[in-house]
């Protein structure tokens, strides 16, 4: 038992830092660490570098695209990205539904998805939540019904409503869960289907949240023909595919780097803004208190995920453990918002979005960090929501590590 | 970076587990507890030949296994597991710490009585007024010729009535809470003027005050160096706590194994009150903690061979996360096991004693806090 890293690792360390700071652009690492709205661009351009470099999966297998790094070099790999603040690569094609593909595709699924998915030409979104179909995700009511095409060939008519579907307003293709026996028991009737959004009949419209951003979306899909070759596994199967994407969602959702940048950075804020008595904020006793108790519940979650990572090199797969990672992990990503706009005080208040109307909002009232200190708290309440709520996953946790 | 036990470490885990299953089940310890001594000297004997464990976190030059902290590691929290009270803290981890890393002419000679079973040592470090300020010292040790005079009064030295020898932290100089003039001591129980008034813990233990008066010791007595000795304390103290908190990561687990057991088959309203939700997230909120206390055990551990700071602030941030645990899994599984939870007769209650007793071992949640921030904010705050 030992942390060390091998020669090679820390190598292979100086190599990522050096990549990232010949290509990872100064102005996108602004952006990113004040938490500014991304645009389609922003996040395909850092996409396309690493894909160029190979870097951008980089759990993938080797043979599908992957750089075959070790359990340890992606730990230095999520270490260097978010000390940089690079951008994040977004989950759907890379973390959902490319190890989806590779396990379950045929052949030809994955040749034809799997390239395009790793070079950012796939958009994806992901077609899971509906309207009436959130934590009970099994629930869904979109249907798939088979039928022959004037061309002789198979196809479902999809009918049915998506919603918080990530920024889908971008989105080329999207997975969806569908429920194509409606007789069956509800987990055994649903399958895993690949929509070209450009399909006649989907249309996407905005949800504005907290912080004002148009972030999420509702997919409507009425009467959408997809052939029967875009689904992935057995029919009615899909609930097999769906239950392996969460597990995998789950392993990367401790965001232990990321908010070891994030306490960075409100140390920062705290030793420039000032408390009731004028010194410091980092030296007022309850915010020094604050913070020193997340940075202590965030090395507890670190080796935790580092202990899970050791059993999965050692052959276990991600397995239902990550769910108390992504209870801990989303409860500190939430608490270091609530320090930030904490820190901003009066400077909490101010919120420039479309303001003024002409466009000329360089934020020119109050410290940098402030103005997307509020929105980015209300923003970040999501994380103890989607990916399986945390009650769900306290219910996952209850039911197959506890045996209740 | 590796998280995996090497196959000798296992195998101390084995042993040690196997051992403790055949004769030390709670009505064993039940035993043990209300008898005359407090423990059990023939099992620290068995522990020492049997099974062998008292050398395994000594290197082999000092007639050792060749281990290290990990194996203490894995030893206590068997050890909680089973609520042992026998002193491997006080004789392995901190009388064998404190003689290894003082290079003391002896200290292999010491070791190797420690290895044999024959050698049993109760630290004498805290004092009525000094809280867990470690420097805080009205023990005086005045020269005496070429030896010392020791007087002063010690505090709930925990397992003193079972040792051979007590180690003491003493003043050789300075002013009472100075961290220079703190001299360390090997003293040997039996020399006149030790006085010892012993008495059982809450938790099941046997502990004593130890009164000082003008007892007089040899020079060779001295561990470290004369006033120098709170850097080597403060080491000996932070590798305690990291195996105080293994044991209390084996009490986490028989606090959380027996709530669970317990929830699934005790039944009211018709059904087990494991089905209830209110009570299953409670029990996996606790098992969280559980999970959480077993990594940082981990970090503390690993971390006891990096600098003094790096050290320190591992061990510190290891006690707050686990000294919380202890606090709300003990608590949570008193309250699941509802009246039954407040009886003397089954073990759950006395997981819990034992938890709390560890939880402020050394220094309380807040303690460590503070020495955290201290550490951590030094240079910004």
């Amino acid at each position: 038992m030992n942390l060390d890293f091998s020669p090679e690792d820390l190598a292979f360390r100086d190599e990522v830092r050096a990549f990232i700071a010949q290509n990872y652009p100064e102005g996108l690492r602004e952006r990113q660490e004040e938490g500014e709205e991304m645009s389609k661009e922003d996040f395909l351009s850092w996409h396309r570098t690493l894909a160029n470099k190979g870097w951008v999966a980089p759990a993938w297998p080797e043979k599908y695209g992957g750089p075959g790094w070790t359990s340890v070099q992606r730990y230095i790999w999520s270490e260097e990205t978010a000390r940089a603040d690079c951008v994040p690569i977004l989950p759907f094609g890379i973390n959902m539904v490319g190890p989806v593909i590779y396990t379950f595709g045929t052949p030809e699924q994955k040749e034809r998805f799997l390239p395009p998915t790793l070079s950012g030409e796939i958009w994806w979104s992901q077609g899971y939540s509906e309207p009436g179909a959130g934590s009970d995700l099994a629930s869904l009511k979109t249907k798939a019904e088979r039928f022959t095409g004037d061309d002789s060939k198979e196809y479902y008519l999809v009918n049915g409503q998506k919603t918080w579907t990530t920024l889908a307003q971008h989105g080329d293709w999207i997975f969806c869960l569908v429920r194509t026996d409606p007789a069956a028991k509800i987990q055994e009737g649903i399958s895993f289907l690949l929509i070209d959004m450009k399909s006649p009949g989907v249309t996407v419209r905005p949800i504005i949240t907290l912080g004002g951003e148009h972030e999420v979306n509702e997919v409507w899909l009425e009467n959408v023909k997809v052939p029967v070759e875009n689904r992935i596994f057995d029919e009615n199967k899909g609930w097999t595919c769906a239950k392996f994407l969460l597990a995998h969602e789950r392993s990367g959702i401790a965001g232990v780097a990321r908010s070891k940048r994030g306490i960075e950075r409100i140390r920062q804020i705290a030793q420039a803004e000032l408390s009731d008595d004028g010194d410091a904020l980092i030296k007022d006793p309850m915010f020094k208190r604050k913070i020193a108790e997340l940075e202590i519940d965030l090395a507890a979650l670190e080796y935790t995920e580092l202990r899970t990572l050791a059993g999965e090199a050692a052959g276990k797969g991600p397995g239902p453990e990550s769910s108390v990672l992504k209870i801990k992990g989303t409860e500190i990503q939430q608490r270091i918002t609530e320090l930030a706009l904490e820190a901003a005080g009066h400077y909490g208040a101010p919120y420039f979005r479309g303001f003024p109307k002409d466009g000329d909002n360089a934020h020119p009232i109050g410290p940098d960090f402030a103005h997307r200190a509020a929105p980015t708290y209300f923003n970040v309440r999501k994380t103890s929501i989607y990916g399986g709520s945390n009650e769900i996953q306290r219910n996952i946790i209850a039911k197959m590590v506890l045996g209740l | 970076m590796d998280f995996n036990f090497t196959e000798e470490q296992s195998m101390v885990r084995d042993t040690v587990a196997s051992f403790l299953q055949d004769k030390y089940d709670f009505e064993t310890r039940r035993k043990i507890v209300g008898s005359d001594s407090g423990w059990r000297a023939d099992y620290w004997q068995a522990f020492a030949e049997e099974l062998g464990i008292l050398g395994a976190s000594f290197s082999e030059e000092l007639g050792g296994l060749g281990g290290g902290a990990i194996d203490n590691m894995i030893i206590m929290e068997e050890f909680g597991k089973a609520l042992v009270i026998e002193p491997y803290l006080g004789t392995v981890v901190i009388g064998g710490g404190l003689m290894k890393h003082s290079g003391h002419a002896s200290a292999a000679s010491v070791i190797e009585g420690i290895v044999a079973g024959t050698t049993t040592i109760a630290f004498a470090y805290a004092e009525p007024q000094g809280r867990y300020t470690w420097s805080d010292l009205k023990t005086t040790a005045k020269k005496d010729g070429s030896g010392w005079i020791l007087n002063g009064h010690k505090a709930v030295v925990v397992g003193a009535p079972f040792a051979s020898h007590l180690i003491v932290t003493a003043r050789t100089g300075g002013g009472q809470r100075e961290a220079s003039g703190v001299s360390v001591f090997l003293v040997d129980k039996t020399l006149p003027g030790v006085v010892t008034r012993d008495y059982p813990t809450v938790d099941g233990g046997r502990a004593s005050e130890v009164y000082f008066e003008n007892v007089s010791i040899p020079a060779d007595a001295l561990i470290g160096n004369e006033g120098g000795g709170l850097p080597l304390v403060e080491k000996v103290i932070d590798e305690a706590t990291a195996a105080s908190l293994a044991e209390g990561v084996g009490v986490l687990r028989k606090l959380h194994e027996g709530t669970l057991d317990y929830a699934k088959q005790r039944k009211q309203f018709g059904r087990a009150i494991a089905d209830f939700q209110v009570l299953q997230h409670r029990m996996v909120d606790m098992f969280i903690e559980l999970e959480q206390s077993v990594s940082m055990t981990y970090m503390a551990t690993i971390k006891l061979d990096e600098s003094d700071a790096e050290r320190a602030k591992a061990v510190s941030a290891a006690k707050v996360r686990i000294g919380r645990a202890l606090k709300f899994v003990g608590q949570n599984a008193i309250q699941i096991h509802g009246g039954m939870g407040m009886t003397d007769e089954l073990a759950i209650g006395h997981y819990f004693k034992r938890g709390t007793i560890i939880e402020g071992l050394f220094g309380s949640v807040d303690h460590h806090l503070r020495r955290y921030e201290g550490l951590s904010f030094g240079a910004a705050a």
